[in-house]
């Protein structure tokens, strides 16, 4: 192993600048700070149509006169948006020699995850080649998605390429008015994903593998768009199992899914954002806006995700099932340990004729973490012969840890259905002893239980993340015994 | 004394009650020992102790292993050496399938031996070929660990995995508990047939008809915590005739 490493950073990897990244740092960075020169000169730095540029400043004028939500469970010092910088070119962070470099703990949990070693230096920040095989994958997925006429492809893109499908669609879910941090994103986002699937046509593939490497340096404030146009399918993988090294502390980004008449959209999401140290110190503060609308009769949005990272994470996909016969699914699983706090959850505004949405959401919560779903279910006066469906459970796994269930239910409509359990459980001295009395270390045993209490989740995962997605439950996990 | 299993002056309390009074008792390879008590007596407290289970204070004794000190090793550690308890009341655990359970179980034990897991294949050779011994369904093995299974279905299945496991010391508690007739003699004779000069078996149970089917070498009578009389298998006929007022009289 040593020898092989020996031979990436001495011969491929000495000069990073040979490989024409880091040219012109100086001008790749706007000055520290946030008014309307910022924006403008990120917008500038993509070339962006005036149009853009606009609806960013709108978005600006909008954050200047909001404050900071307030009503989550999550706590944290005041944020000093002044004392950042907004934009730097993608490949900017600060690389690092080699694998020696890197915090040995990173590491250690890189070779649990069972990361390969190119992938590892890619994802902890050391100078790669940006020849990557699955880079050159992802060329080859690129031919084949146009063959079906499915655009993928990085926000900037989108907006040279096909700026009529961006001004239709942009903002159309969440609005530049919606939140303090997606109003925020809306006025210096920086990049992010964008993909259109025709009338009629099933993406023939996972949009993740190739993303899994393409989402390289995704940055603070990420925009992603997904558009399903009639009857059509698709299923985006956003996220990696492995912790990238980061320096922004805040993230607010923001995804809007359109479902057009008949369309599918699954979303999942495996986040594992630094989480800060057992002390507490650090960690990404993790605040997303994520919306799908159900614009069409008979679409379905589903949201899946694994949220192992983050110091906070304050974030809540909904549906709005607008179509008749819209479906909208959440299928959550949040792990906080140490320091940790989840407030997490979702919501399904029901406005058609014979909408269904299906909330299964699992907690599990040790170290001194807190963690809370919080979701909200509304049927609209209107929306007749609708149904909901809400299971929590939470699974603690000491006593010094905190579990929430904050269900808002809003039904106006009688002919509608609202169901909701919930269970709060801590893990089982009987479950634990059973286990290691068939030779399982409690570590184990833990993960064992754990993933059994999220089986309902994993189950919905793509099948190459699920096994993926469990691994890295049992790593989050560690040092939670005792 | 042995070195297989050996302990001495045995005492051990639940939340300040003692339950285990001066315990002696000595077990060695390849015997098959028998232990008969009222309800409440201990006989499951012990099986806890000697299986490693957190909430009980040893005050006084010691349990060796196979020379070890068994009280300085944690539950898996005592697994992974051989120790295997059959659970009076096995527990669910909900989301992880049975076979996959046993798998894990498994592959534990055999990595403790520096063996590498076993290939899926052969691994379900194993489990099909015991399964059917034991007449247990195969589809029974994909379902969640114990969860919805019946008693009887239970006790079955801890039996699967004593059959699966092959320890070197078996604890049965109450394993013949809950069995219908048929099954009752299905997983008699196959705990049975594992007897061999290597592994050694302690069997708690309430009756003499096991005990006709895999017949012991040695019989205890556990009264209150402790071994009051040690005998041969008409020890059982004794108790099964004449119950337990003998031995509780002499107290
Ligand atoms: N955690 C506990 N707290 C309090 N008392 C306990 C605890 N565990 C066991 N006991 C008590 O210890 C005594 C012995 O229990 P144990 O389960 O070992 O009996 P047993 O001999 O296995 O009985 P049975 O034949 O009914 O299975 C009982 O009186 C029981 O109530
Ligand atoms: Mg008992």
């Amino acid at each position: 192993m040593s020898e092989s490493q020996d031979k990436l950073s001495e011969k491929d990897f000495k000069d990073p600048y040979e490989f024409g990244f880091e040219t012109d740092i100086e001008s790749d960075f706007a000055p520290k700070g946030l008014n309307e020169d910022t924006v403008r000169f990120i917008s500038n730095k993509k070339n962006e149509p005036k149009w853009l540029l606009d609806w960013r400043l709108d978005a600006y004028k909008r954050w200047l006169t909001m404050s900071e939500p307030d009503w989550s469970s999550v706590r944290y010092p005041p944020i000093d948006y002044q004392d950042s910088y907004y934009y730097s070119a993608p490949k900017d962070s600060e690389k690092l020699d080699s694998l020696d470099d890197v915090d040995p703990k990173l590491l250690e949990t890189y070779n649990k995850l069972g990361i390969p070693l190119k992938e590892q230096e890619w994802l902890a920040g050391v100078a790669v080649d940006a020849v990557f095989d699955s880079v050159s994958v992802g060329t080859t997925f690129k031919e084949r998605l146009k063959e079906d006429g499915v655009i993928f492809c990085s926000f900037s893109e989108a907006v040279k390429d096909y700026p009529e499908l961006i001004k239709k669609y942009l903002g159309s879910v969440v609005p530049t008015t919606d939140n303090y941090f997606s109003t925020l994103n809306s006025a210096v986002f920086s990049d992010g994903s964008f993909v259109y699937i025709p009338p009629g046509v099933r993406c023939p593939m996972e949009l993740s593998t190739y993303f899994r490497i393409n989402a390289a340096g995704t940055g603070q404030f990420e925009r992603t768009l997904v558009i399903a146009d009639k009857d059509s399918y698709v299923s985006y993988l956003e996220g990696c199992t492995a912790p990238m090294r980061d320096e922004h502390q805040l993230h607010a980004a923001v995804v809007e899914l359109v479902a057009l008449e008949g369309a599918e959209i699954k979303y999942s999401t495996v986040q594992n954002w630094y989480p800060g140290d057992e002390e507490g110190r650090g960690g990404v503060y993790n605040f997303v806006t994520k919306r799908g609308d159900c614009r069409g009769d008979n679409s379905k949005i589903s949201w899946t995700q694994v949220e192992t990272g983050s110091a906070i994470t304050w974030k809540y996909p909904s549906c709005i099932l607008r179509g008749n016969n819209s479906s909208g699914e959440f299928y959550s699983i949040a792990v906080s340990n140490n320091y940790q706090q989840v407030d997490s959850g979702t919501k399904m505004i029901h406005l058609g004729n014979n909408t269904s949405s299906r909330i299964i959401s699992k907690g599990i919560s040790t170290g001194k973490s807190s963690n809370t779903y919080r979701g909200l279910v509304s049927i609209h006066p209107k929306s007749r012969n609708s149904r909901n469906f809400t299971q929590c459970d939470s699974l603690l796994l000491n006593d010094n840890c905190s579990a929430n269930t904050i269900p808002y239910i809003e039904s106006k409509n009688s002919e509608s259905i609202v169901e909701h359990e919930a269970t709060s459980s801590k893990i089982s001295e009987e479950q634990l002893f059973y286990c290691q009395q068939r030779g399982l270390d409690e570590e184990e045993a833990i993960s064992l239980i754990v993933n059994g209490f999220c089986k309902d989740v994993l189950q919905k995962l793509p099948m190459e993340f699920a096994v993926e997605a469990q691994k890295l439950l049992s790593v989050s996990l560690e040092g939670s015994v005792g | 004394m042995n070195n297989f299993l050996n302990i001495q002056s045995l005492s051990a309390k639940v939340e300040d009650k003692l339950i285990i009074n001066n315990l002696n008792l000595n077990v060695d390879k390849g015997e098959v020992h028998a232990i008969m008590g009222p309800n409440g007596s201990g006989k499951s407290t012990l099986s806890n102790v000697l299986a490693g289970k957190d909430g009980y204070e040893i005050t006084s004794g010691i349990i060796n292993f196979c020379g070890e000190d068994l009280m300085s090793l944690k539950p898996n550690e005592r697994s992974n050496r051989g120790i295997f308890l059959a659970f009076q009341y096995p527990v669910e655990i909900p989301g992880v399938t049975n076979i996959n359970f046993i798998k894990t179980a498994l592959d534990s034990n055999r990595k403790h031996r520096g063996l590498d897991p076993l290939k899926p294949g052969d691994f379900l050779k194993l489990i099909k070929e015991k399964s059917k011994i034991l007449g247990i369904p195969e589809d029974r093995l994909k379902r969640q660990l114990n969860v919805g299974f019946s008693g009887g279905e239970k006790k079955r299945n801890e039996a699967l995995q004593l059959l699966m496991l092959d320890p070197s010391l078996a604890i049965l508690d109450e394993t013949d508990s809950g069995l219908d007739v048929d099954a009752f003699k299905i997983v008699a004779d196959s705990i049975n047939s594992r007897r061999n000069n290597d592994s050694s078996m302690l069997i708690i149970t309430h009756y003499q008809r096991l005990l006709e089917r895999i017949e012991p070498d040695f019989v205890h009578v556990f009264i209150n915590g402790s071994i009051i009389e040690s005998g041969g298998p008409e020890l059982a006929s004794e108790i099964e005739s004449n119950g337990y007022e003998r031995f509780t009289d002499v107290k």
